[in-house]
């Protein structure tokens, strides 16, 4: 399949998500179960999306372990995304040079 | 500084330099999983997300189908309909149906954040200040990231390559420490995805992790209903 119909996919189903709402919905959702279930989703699929990904993430188990785990206790001590991110990165490349 | 645009886009910049270095990870990412250069950029510039943008690439790269990137893409990115809808409470009358369906593109989960931290209510310009320097950081990071994954020697590269999921960490464990239920829900998805992962392995894996998403916040809005403050999050 062409690269191209993937990314027009992509976008076209993303656009869509945000434009409905911000455009024609007005109205609360009312429902608990769905406003509970909005509110745990992003958790819920960014955790599923990290592991174990992460482990494989740079092709090398124990390098991304320890970027892993620099990664944890950094977002624990509520460090800036950014900070975390290249933290993470930076501590699995040290690891790689041993 | 007194126009809102220039407003909006001084709002933008830490959100431009965080985007870019993660975009730089994306980058990296997206041509390790086969796509080229170009391919990449026009990712994150049509798209502007990153767990989208990671899923996308996985689905591409496995040759997976055009059903299975629609799931993939309505699963992790419907918190922006929320976000959608939560903002469009909070637009003022300038807000014709043209600019919500310009500016709509540009709702990330930072953009959000800041957007719905300022008080009064959001003009066109001020959105599409902030927008602009999000996105010049997310697709020239993704270019550079792109580019450069072929010139930088491979322990810098391959190293890159956890970036975005350090980021992931970053959203998903403060709150997780803060709130039972969020530790709940993403202990929960990731012991669903790692029985996927290492013993289902027939299935997908963009419908490993939305089985797993679905699975983990449903069991979550079951135990642990959210009465109030929707939209404060990730």
């Amino acid at each position: 399949m062409s690269t191209g119909i993937y990314i027009a996919v992509m976008a076209g189903v993303t656009y869509i998500i945000r434009m409905i709402p911000f455009t024609f919905f007005t109205k609360k959702i009312k429902s608990e179960f769905v406003r509970s279930f909005l509110h745990y989703i992003p958790y819920a699929v960014l955790s599923a999306m990290t592991l174990p990904a992460i482990l494989y993430s740079t092709g090398d188990m124990m390098t991304a372990a320890v970027g892993t785990v620099v990664a944890v206790i950094l977002a624990y001590f509520g460090c800036p995304l950014i900070v975390v991110a290249l933290a993470a990165s930076l501590a699995a490349y040290i690891a790689g040079l041993f | 500084m007194h126009s809102p645009f220039f407003k909006g886009m001084s709002h933008g910049i830490p959100i431009a330099l965080g985007y870019f270095s993660v975009s730089f990870g994306f980058g990296i990412k997206a041509v390790m999983s086969g796509l080229s250069v170009t391919a990449a950029s026009l990712i994150s510039l049509t798209n502007l997300t990153s767990a989208g943008q990671a899923a996308g690439v996985d689905v591409i790269a496995a040759g997976g189908t055009i059903f299975e990137m629609i799931l993939v893409q309505l699963t992790i990115n419907l918190r922006y309909s929320l976000m959608s809808l939560s903002l469009s409470q909070k637009l003022d009358k300038k807000f014709t149906m043209p600019h919500r369906l310009l500016a709509s593109y540009g709702i990330t989960d930072e953009i959000f954040a800041v957007c719905s931290s300022q008080t009064g209510l959001l003009t066109p310009a001020y959105m599409y200040g902030m927008i602009f320097i999000a996105t010049v950081g997310w697709v020239l990071g993704t270019f550079l990231g792109a580019s450069a994954g072929q010139i930088l020697p491979q322990s810098v590269s391959s190293a890159m390559g956890i970036v975005l999921y350090g980021m992931f960490l970053a959203i998903i464990i403060p709150p997780a420490k803060k709130e039972k239920s969020v530790l709940f829900v993403i202990s929960l998805a990731a012991a669903l995805s790692m029985v996927f992962y290492y013993f289902i392995q027939n299935i997908s894996a963009g419908f490993a992790m939305i089985i797993s998403a679905v699975i983990a916040a449903a069991a979550g809005a079951l135990l642990f209903p959210v009465r109030e403050n929707i939209g404060g999050q990730a």
